[in-house]
């Protein structure tokens, strides 16, 4: 077959942006370092290692189910209250055992992403409007199992290693549940065919189902997953306290994790997931946390440098006009 | 005095981060005529088109428009001088009427300050009459056919007394009557004194309605002609910078009489769109779909591909009854489908080549759920090479590829499953001629390899030149087949008409 005339091919090529875009997260991570390294006293220490693990521990997992609802084009903002139920049926099952009380709390979370996701998926509705549905649901159920009291869970010594243990000297115990799940949503995303129609169908709906990919489970395994994720990170958090309270355990964790998603380079309108810069986007969020908290500046500065650089990330990532 | 031209571009130099998309291009309209403005994909038309209107800012060169040097900085300082752009895509509002579009973002004002809506329902309603258009202007204008919602568009540049009209492939989404309207306008603005520049792909369209052509080629200019003194085979030369001889079928007598059938659509009807139509394919054919737009053709295509489930009638697969419940069911039969719209329908523009590509294929690439990348990488490449796809690698974004790329990659995601039927609806719509080129040899390839073909067109020289049976539709309903030499652009055209003919007398029929 004969070639066309040569094309200026280069014309065709992705713009400098986008290799900015690409790196944004880890230009915000090496800015932010940089910032610690000239204005705060003893950052570069192995114990702000074990601070970021530990801090970021729920933001991480959160963030990575939501890499994967946000990759499908929609948005998951019950999964704070998806981590206060996990924790309260936890504290109600401990009594049966730690294993039962783990297995419990994944499973109540994975029947609510399973309703959510049987509505977005299978009957159009927004997923805005859902999970917002989900995000009072979730809490009332919390609630209600609570009684309006707080379960207190520290005779379990065991459970609560989970969250306060150190494991090989002083690594946080909270490592393995990140380096799990991480793992195991970069291996969807990256490996198999599934993370493929994932984003594909994020990408584009109409052309995911005329190319035989069936758009109604893959919607529902990203909004199962994600609850299963934000249980997890529910009872690593039930750990670390001690105390399971279902009015205010995980209240306004999604908008940590949704902003790490968008900090972390996955688009927002769906189809491309970056679940390392997730990882990298968590961090990032947290990061900013210490940085302020280390030098002595009020909290509230801090809220205020996270929605300066979400807009940031948004702003570079936002897609060029064609 | 006017001076004779109304535009002058001279030497225009552009480049982007250092890569030139014009070298030293000249460019003049005469008033009141409309010219052509040619070349393949990557050309430098729009490029062009994007500095007269604004968009872009030349790097070097003069641009004199109505006498005077000119410089528009943005596509509004352009349009004040009296340069209007209608875009491919339209840019209008479809929720709003077609008054408000018409007058959006300069409605007239009443002495209090409020906008003047009997004004503006009353002119837009003169402009459209004038352009022999009545339509309700108090209508959503979704309500209307793309090719009104053209002519809105037209009437908009022309409220804003528009003395060059630039149009950006108005044609590709309209059907052949649509086409006629719209160069019905096209005369009358000429008659005006209104100067159009009209970019096209099709060949024909520029011969019916244009002047004269100007060719880029490669960001340079190629050539200025008269369209009286040019043949079709000057111009598509030109364009290519080489001969150019376009894919032929061989037109011998119906061999396909005593084939064995593939797939057979009895009597289906679907919503008001088909109306108990029935059409089969046998092995290895290739079977056209002609008509006007809305005759039903890409709802067939749908039905057939199970992307819809028809209302009444059933569908034969190999001569037993297809259960097609679903696009998957019908990728498993063995089919593949490229949509109309590529953009809308078929690409997954953030993804890559490589993932646009084994899409559908991935069932069979994947063990325990796992891609298996070396498998995916091989194919790839195999078919990046087969179809010559220009991409600098299988990891480029699909949205940075050019039209004629975009289609060959829909192409191979169903080539390399094997398929025993590929449809294809407007499988060659705004793409360069080379490519086009490239295409068409490729479903000639396809039916030597015992592969049917089910296609779509509204260019009908492209089903005449490809196909070995023809299938006329209107109104959901089949009016005719057309077989070796009956197959020609006449027929199709009188099989039209007839049929409609014939439709009519059953109507009156009904009514004795």
């Amino acid at each position: 077959m004969s070639t066309g005339p040569v094309n200026p091919i280069t014309l065709e090529r992705p713009p400098l942006s986008d290799t900015l875009r690409k790196h944004s997260p880890v230009i915000m991570l090496g800015t932010l370092l940089l910032i610690n390294a000239i204005f705060t006293s003893n950052f570069f220490t192995i114990d702000i290692v074990w601070l970021i693990i530990i801090q970021c521990a729920t933001i991480i997992l959160t963030g990575m189910g939501q890499t994967m609802v946000i990759a499908t084009g929609g948005i998951d903002i019950s999964i704070g209250s998806q981590m206060a139920l996990a924790a309260v049926v936890c504290a109600h099952m401990l009594p049966y055992g730690i294993l039962p009380a783990v297995i419990a709390a994944i499973i109540a979370c994975a029947v609510m992403g399973l309703i959510s996701g049987f509505m977005v998926g299978k009957l159009n509705v927004s997923p805005m409007v859902v999970t917002l549905s989900m995000l009072l649901f979730a809490r009332g159920v919390a609630q209600v199992l609570n009684d309006g009291r707080i379960l207190y869970i520290d005779q379990y010594k065991n459970f609560e290693f989970l969250g306060q243990g150190k494991i090989l000297g002083e690594l946080p115990m909270q490592i393995i549940p990140i380096v799990i799940v991480v793992a195991v949503v970069y291996f969807i995303i990256e490996k198999t065919a599934w993370g493929r129609r994932i984003q594909a169908v994020g990408d584009n709906p109409t052309a995911a189902r005329l190319t035989g990919i069936n758009a109604t489970w893959t919607i529902i395994s990203a909004y199962v997953f994600s609850a299963m994720f934000a249980a997890v990170a529910g009872l690593v958090l039930v750990s670390k306290v001690g105390a399971a309270d279902g009015s205010n355990m995980g209240r306004l964790a999604e908008l940590d994790a949704i902003a790490a998603v968008a900090v972390g380079g996955t688009s927002m309108a769906g189809g491309r997931a970056k679940v390392m810069g997730t990882l990298l986007g968590a961090i990032v969020m947290q990061l900013i946390t210490i940085t302020v908290v280390m030098n002595n500046i009020q909290y509230e500065y801090a809220q205020i440098l996270k929605s300066a650089i979400i807009i940031f990330a948004v702003f570079i990532q936002r897609e060029s006009r064609a | 005095m006017q001076q004779e031209y109304l535009l002058e571009m001279r030497g225009i130099d552009k480049a982007f981060t250092g890569v030139k998309a014009l070298t030293n291009v000249d460019f003049s309209v005469k008033r009141g005529e409309v010219h052509a403005l040619m070349g393949e994909n990557g050309a430098g038309k729009s490029t062009l088109i994007k500095v007269l209107t604004g968009i872009y800012h030349k790097d070097a060169g003069t641009i004199i428009f109505d006498g005077q040097e000119i410089a528009p900085k943005t596509a509004l300082a352009a349009q004040a001088l009296g340069i209007s752009t209608i875009y491919q895509e339209l840019n209008l509002v479809p929720f709003q009427t077609v008054y408000e579009n018409i007058y959006m973002g300069r409605e007239p004002r009443t002495p209090i300050g409020t906008i003047d809506r009997r004004k503006m329902i009353h002119d837009a309603r003169e402009v459209l009459e004038g352009m022999g258009i009545s339509i309700d202007v108090q209508e959503p204008l979704r309500q209307y056919s793309t090719a009104i919602q053209q002519m809105v568009a037209i009437a908009r540049a022309l409220t804003i007394n528009a003395k060059l009209v630039v149009m950006d492939e108005p044609t590709s989404s309209l059907d052949a009557k649509e086409v006629e309207v719209l160069f019905a306008v096209i005369r009358r603005l000429r008659e005006q004194g209104i100067a159009i520049i009209f970019i096209s792909h099709r060949l024909s369209e520029i011969f019916e309605i244009c002047e004269r052509v100007t060719v880029l080629r490669n960001g340079e200019l190629a050539g200025v002609f008269n369209v009286d003194e040019l043949d079709t085979q000057t111009l598509v030369n030109c364009m290519l910078g080489r001969a150019f001889t376009s894919a032929q079928r061989n037109k011998g007598a119906y061999a396909f009489e005593d084939a064995e059938e593939l797939a057979r659509l009895e009597s289906v009807s679907w919503n008001v769109r088909l109306n108990g139509i029935g059409v089969d394919i046998k092995k290895g054919e290739i079977v056209g779909l002609a008509g006007l737009l809305g005759s039903g053709r890409t709802e067939l295509c749908n039905i057939l591909f199970g992307a819809e489930p028809p209302d009444d009638g059933s569908i034969f697969w190999l001569d037993q009854p297809g259960d097609i419940r679903s696009p998957r069911d019908a990728i498993r039969l063995g089919m593949g489908y490229c949509t109309e719209d590529r953009k809308v329908e078929g690409l997954f523009l953030h993804l890559s080549v490589k993932d646009n590509l084994t899409m559908a294929m991935l069932p069979q690439l994947t063990k325990n759920g796992v891609v298996q990348k070396k498998k995916q990488d091989a194919i790839v490449q195999q078919y990046i090479d087969r179809l010559s796809i220009k991409t600098p690698s299988s990891e480029q974004l699909v949205r940075y590829l050019s039209g004629g790329n975009q289609q060959k990659v829909l192409l191979a995601r169903w080539m390399c499953m094997n398929p025993k039927l590929i449809i294809l609806d407007e499988p060659t719509r705004g793409i360069d001629v080379g490519a086009k080129a490239e295409i068409e040899s490729l479903i000639q390839e396809f039916s030597a390899a015992g592969i049917s073909v089910l296609m779509i067109s509204s260019e009908m020289e492209e089903l005449v030149r490809n196909c070995d049976r023809i299938v006329v539709m209107r109104d959901g309903k089949k009016l005719g087949e057309l077989t070796d030499e009956q197959i020609s652009m006449d027929d199709i055209m009188d099989t039209i008409s007839h049929g409609a003919s014939e439709i009519l007398t059953a109507k009156e029929d009904e009514r004795t």
